[in-house]
Parts: C-alpha cells; sequence; structure tokens
C-alpha cells in the first residue's frame, strides 16, 4: 500500500531526518497562506499516488505567495497523468508547499525487498533525482547496494560502505548513517516493501534533507499495523473498486467492453490476455478468490455487468476450493435482480461442475454455455460487438 | 519415478484440525495419499480423520516419521509453521498459506538454508505426483499419469494447463505449483533441474506470471544447460496495466520491469517453445513431443 509524500514524511520526521519546511494545503488560499509565511520561493507538489508527477506537470515552482496561489488554482482538481496513471488520470486534491533547498548535491537512497537476492537491499546513488531503473542500466558503477539480513538489519560497515561510495564529509557523513540505520530500522519494524528518498539533499550548509519520500508497505502485514492501513486514500479508487474490496475481491477496472469474472489471479490474467488474443478488449480483471462466498459472488457479478462500458461477459471458473455451483448460485442471484439483458458467457470446470451448470440452465437466463476456454473467449469477444 | 513426491512419501498435516486442512486432508486419503499425522498446537493426543493429532511437528517427527509436511496455518503463524518443520527435520514442506508478509518469509528462507529443507509456496497449490501422492488443494481427477511436468505460478492457471493436457491424452509426471508471492522456496530453476534427471519426465511446461525474474533465471539456465528436454512456456499478464497489483503479490509490473513480453523474449531465445494462446497450452505440448 502506498501512502503519499507528505504522510511518508511524517514519519521521517518523527525518526529525526530531516525535511524541508512546508505543509499541506487543500485550498489555494491555503496555499498562499503557507507560501506567506515560509518567505519565497516555494515549490508546489501535488500529492497523488504516483511517480513521475513532475513530468506531468504536478510540481510547479512559484516566486511568491501571488503566484503560489495562481498556479495551486490550476492545480487543484486537474487530472494527472503520469507513466503509471493510466488514461483517466489522477485528481491532485492535496498540494504539500515546501521551502526550496539550496542544493549542493542530489543522492539517491533506497531500500527495498530483492526477490532475487532474498534479502533487504539498501541502494544509494550519487545521482540522485533520477529514474534509478534507467541509472542503473545506463550507468550502473554509479549506484552501490548493501544487502541487509532482516535479523541483523544494517551492520554499521554497512553504512560506512555506502557513505565511503558516496563521498559524504564531516558531519553528513555520520547523519547520513543514522539516516540509514533509522531508515532500515522502521522499514524492519513496519513491514515496508519500498522506502525510496530520491532526492536527499546536500545543502549548501552541508545538511542532508529528505526533499522527497516514498513508502509502500506490505499489504499482506497491514493487520499488525492497523495505525498504517488508517492511512490508506481509497479517492482514486472507483466506487466498484471500494465495493468489491468490501466483498475481498481483486477487481481492477479497464478500458475494454468484456467483464470478466474468473478464480484466481493466473487464469483471471489468462482470461484477459485470450480476449485480448481474439481482438477484444478485457473491461476489468476480476479474481473472486479461494474462500468467495455466494454472496460475493452475486457483488462481483452485479458489478461488472452493471459497468456501462461492458457488452459482453465471460466467466471463467476451474473449481477447486471454490466449487462451481456455488458461484452459480451467486450468479443466478444477482442476474435476477439486475433483469440481465447484455449476453454472458459460461465456461466451468472442476468441482460440482455438474451441479453449477444445472443451477445455471434451470435459472431460465440467457447464458451462454461452453466448454472449451478458446471456444469461450471467441464467442465472448464476438457478442461483445453486436 | 517423479520428483518431490511418490507412493512412499509419508506426509503430515500443520494446523490440520481446521476447516481447509480437514476438508483436503480428506481429499488426500482418498487420492491415496499416504498422510500419517497432524499437527495442531493444544490438541496433541486426539485423533482426527482418524489420524493421530500431535502438539508439536518434533512430536509427529519421533512417533511417524513423516518425511512431507503440508502446512494450512494462517498467514500470522505460517513463517513460523515452516520453520517449525525445518526445524524437526522435514525434507519437504508445502505451503499453501497466502498472504504471508514478505519479511516473515524472507527469515523463514534463511531459516531453511541453515536447516537444508526444500520449501514449494506459498500460496500454492501444491505438489501432484499423479496416480502416486497428491500434497495440497489442487482437484484430483483431471490428472493422468504420465511424462509431461509442470512448474507453475498459478494456481487455477495449471488446473487449466492439467486438463488441456489430460483431455489431449497427455499425464503428468509431477505438476508443481511453486506459488505467486515474491518470495517463494523452491523455482523454476531448481525443478527444471529435478525434472532434467527423472527419467518418467519428457516434456516441461513453465507457466510464468507478470512480475519478478523467475522467468528470465530460467531461460538463463535453460540456455546454459542445454536442457536435452523440450519445454514450452506460457507467461500470464500481457495486458496486465503497469504499476497495478493483480490478486498475486507477484502479479505486479514495477517500473517496466518483470512484463510478460519481455519474460516471453527471454523464453524464446533460449529455444523454449512459446504459447501465445493459454487455451492451447495442450496441443503445444502435444505438437512438441510428437
Amino acid at each position: 500500500m502506498l501512502i503519499h509524500e507528505y504522510q511518508a514524511k511524517e514519519f521521517l520526521k518523527h525518526l529525526g531526518i530531516k525535511i524541508p519546511e512546508g505543509g499541506v494545503a487543500e485550498t489555494p488560499e491555503k496555499v498562499r497562506e503557507i507560501a506567506e509565511e515560509l518567505l519565497v520561493p516555494v515549490i508546489l507538489k501535488s500529492q497523488v499516488l504516483s511517480g513521475g508527477r513532475g513530468k506531468a506537470g504536478g510540481i510547479i515552482i512559484a516566486r511568491n505567495p501571488e503566484e503560489a496561489e495562481a498556479s495551486a488554482r490550476n492545480l487543484f482538481g486537474k487530472k494527472l497523468i503520469t507513466g503509471q496513471s493510466g488514461n483517466r488520470g489522477l485528481t491532485v486534491r492535496k498540494i504539500l508547499v515546501e521551502k526550496t533547498l539550496k542544493i549542493k548535491r542530489e543522492i539517491y537512497l533506497g531500500l527495498t525487498v530483492d526477490r532475487r537476492n532474498e534479502g533487504v537491499a539498501a541502494i544509494v546513488s550519487s545521482e540522485g533525482g533520477m529514474e534509478i531503473e534507467e541509472l542503473a542500466r545506463s550507468n550502473p558503477e554509479l549506484i552501490k547496494k548493501e544487502y541487509l539480513s532482516p535479523e541483523t538489519g544494517l551492520l554499521p560497515f554497512q553504512g560506512r560502505n555506502l557513505a565511503y561510495f558516496l563521498e559524504l564529509q564531516n558531519g553528513a557523513f555520520n547523519t547520513f548513517i543514522e539516516y540509514l540505520r533509522k531508515l532500515t530500522g522502521f522499514f524492519l519494524s513496519h513491514d515496508l516493501k519500498l522506502l525510496e528518498i530520491n532526492p536527499l539533499i546536500l545543502t549548501e550548509e552541508d545538511e542532508l534533507v529528505a526533499a522527497d519520500a516514498k513508502m509502500d508497505f506490505d499489504d499482506c502485514s497491514l493487520f499488525r499495523h492497523p495505525e498504517i492501513a488508517a492511512l490508506e486514500d481509497l479517492s482514486e479508487a472507483s466506487p466498484q473498486e471500494i465495493e468489491a474490496r468490501h466483498f475481498h475481491l481483486n477487481y481492477i477496472k479497464m478500458d475494454g467492453h468484456i467483464g470478466c469474472l474468473v478464480n484466481g489471479a493466473g487464469l483471471a490474467m489468462a482470461t484477459m490476455d485470450i480476449i485480448k488474443y481474439f481482438g477484444g478488449e478485457p473491461a476489468n480483471f476480476l479474481d473472486i478468490g479461494g474462500g468467495v462466498t455466494e454472496e460475493a459472488v452475486s457483488k462481483a457479478f452485479e458489478i461488472l455487468i452493471e459497468d456501462p462500458q461492458v457488452t459482453s461477459a465471460l466467466i471463467n471458473i476451474f473449481g477447486g476450493i471454490v466449487r462451481c455451483d456455488l458461484v452459480a448460485k451467486g450468479i443466478v442471484a444477482s442476474a435476477r435482480k439486475v433483469s440481465l439483458k447484455k449476453p454472458v458467457v459460461v465456461r466451468m470446470e472442476g468441482t460440482n461442475v455438474a451441479e453449477g451448470k444445472k443451477i445455471l440452465e434451470e435459472s431460465g437466463l440467457p447464458f451462454h454455455f461452453v466448454n472449451n476456454f478458446e471456444e469461450a473467449a471467441r464467442l465472448a469477444v464476438a457478442l461483445s460487438r453486436t | 519415478m517423479s520428483i518431490l513426491l511418490d507412493e512412499s512419501s509419508r506426509v503430515l498435516v500443520q494446523g490440520i484440525t481446521g476447516k481447509q486442512a480437514s476438508f483436503h486432508t480428506q481429499r488426500m486419503l482418498e487420492y491415496g495419499t499416504k498422510v500419517v499425522a497432524g499437527v495442531t498446537p493444544g490438541k496433541g493426543g486426539q485423533r482426527h480423520l482418524g489420524l493421530p493429532v500431535f502438539d508439536t511437528v518434533e512430536q509427529a517427527v519421533k512417533a511417524e516419521a513423516p518425511d512431507v509436511s503440508v502446512i494450512f496455518v494462517p498467514p500470522l503463524a505460517a513463517a513460523e509453521a515452516i520453520m517449525e518443520a525445518a526445524s524437526a527435520g522435514i525434507k519437504l514442506i508445502v505451503c499453501i498459506t497466502e498472504g504471508i508478509p514478505v519479511l516473515d518469509m524472507l527469515r523463514a528462507k534463511k531459516f531453511l538454508k541453515e536447516k537444508g529443507s526444500l520449501l514449494v509456496g506459498p500460496n500454492t497449490p501444491g505438489v501432484i505426483s499423479p496416480g502416486k501422492s497428491k500434497v495440497g488443494i489442487m482437484p484430483a481427477h483431471i490428472h493422468q499419469p504420465g511424462s509431461v511436468g509442470i512448474i507453475s505460478r498459478s494456481g487455477t492457471l495449471t488446473y487449466e494447463a492439467v486438463y488441456q493436457l489430460t483431455s489431449l491424452g497427455l499425464g503428468q509426471s509431477t505438476a508443481v505449483g511453486i506459488g505467486g508471492d515474491p518470495i517463494v522456496g523452491l523455482k523454476f530453476v531448481d525443478l527444471l533441474e529435478l525434472f532434467k534427471n527423472d527419467l518418467q519426465t519428457e516434456a516441461v511446461v513453465l507457466i510464468g506470471e507478470i512480475g519478478g525474474t523467475a522467468e528470465e533465471e530460467a531461460a538463463k539456465y535453460i540456455k546454459q544447460s542445454n536442457y536435452p528436454k523440450p519445454v514450452a512456456a506460457y507467461v500470464a499478464g500481457l495486458t496486465a496495466p503497469p504499476g497495478k497489483r493483480l490478486g498475486h503479490a507477484g502479479a505486479i509490473i514495477e517500473g517496466g520491469q518483470g512484463s510478460a513480453g519481455e519474460k516471453l523474449q527471454k523464453l524464446k531465445e533460449a529455444g523454449v517453445k512459446i504459447i501465445d494462446n493459454p487455451a492451447r497450452i495442450g496441443q503445444t505440448v502435444k505438437d512438441l513431443i510428437s
């Protein structure tokens, strides 16, 4: 779960890591007020849950409070389309207003779970501010990594290795090691997947200041960190996504016309892929999961069939833990409720398949039964166009 | 032969008295799997499904000498259950549990390395050597003994692949779900190595998905080892939107890395037969070995 920059910076502040002076605003007037307090110039940073905000026009420097207010007026309500946001964009609802820094150097500092090496990697680069993936490809010599064990955390020599690599001196050398020690401790105790400070600024006064902060927490661990779970921002989730989440359904809206209802993430992705393979466009990703109830299936079907973009639906169930009859009952209940008019292709296999098909057939509702995965996809694509 | 499991495998069920565990233990017994005992702390001395229940894995090992353990305990306790099994000397641990925190798994894996146990999963349907033993939650009836080895990161998509193979008369030597989480035990490369030396296995199917680098590592291994058996691969998630989490912790593309296109390219370069239509997994393998 990603949190906003301003929220991440609150954590940094509590850890004793320096962040720029500033505040969060939800109105242009408040932006101006903060700018007046800070003395100019200030930087306005749109708080949306995505990287690439600068390129999308979400980060603006203002020379005086009037300019800050005017820029904020343009930013609030604007849809930022970043590389990760999809075509719909992300609406700017909050702006972080900060004092600009006198920059001597920009450093990259990242902590992440490294799947390949099965440890926590601490990554630094003297070329902060850039896309680290790009840099790793073009100039790997500018990046240094240390692998930490979750038991021991950061060992002092690892901190020194990274600080020497960055050629930090005097006070900044020790401050950097202290920051890193605190950050790794926080990472391990709060179950993060990713923590990035990019850039970490070395100011002309030789202070280290976190100019940006990104924190991504492990969703599976949120049950033991309720204070983190409470920070989740659902303002960008569609009403359907919020409803689906309530029923523990894994639903993601997409831009196509064929609604999909599938059990298992792999099969759900394969179902989207095959729709595309035959020239169609999936309207959503939907994995009903292994522990699904009849009520949740009902809700799942309702969400996808009521999507105005959907012109046909494909139900692809391979019963294992999930029983076909349970899915069938759930579908029939909601199909009756919404007075089903859109064509629905059903492909079922596995546990209790005969019972499942019987329930659907006896409902008298217009389902198209297909036994074969490929034919089911072809039919759903054809029906989406009629 | 077959890999990981055969008729003689003695299986322990951790968390046996739970609802899911009870249901699936029953199915395993029906299949003929030699389930010898269960563990639920606090319920030692009872009998469940006709099997002895112990408080600890250590006690179960002493009394019934299992060599495989299947874990059905909740996510909070699962990593610790893996470590308990390894500590008691269980050779093969299959962890079905979904949703274990990543850092817990990092700790468990480090522990496993010291103990030398093998882990399948977590977040896996398990392992089956058809006709011999089933350790997991997969529907048994779609399988049939034969010569195709399956290694998959997905659950229901594995069933789909098995179903297609069986429908075409192609049986399976062993089907292994390696799990969809970021940190798992045995990976494609470990299992390819086992299948390489398995006389029953004539061809291997890899079922991957977006995220991580397991498929890229498999491609590298296949190329460098001049892998002696034909391999076919399907990678799910060509149409997945970047940066979105699709169900598995594993199924996410971050910063352009781990995309399906990239993985398929690497596998293709390694001489793997690429399956672009997931409804043709069975047919592709049939063409490949005939």
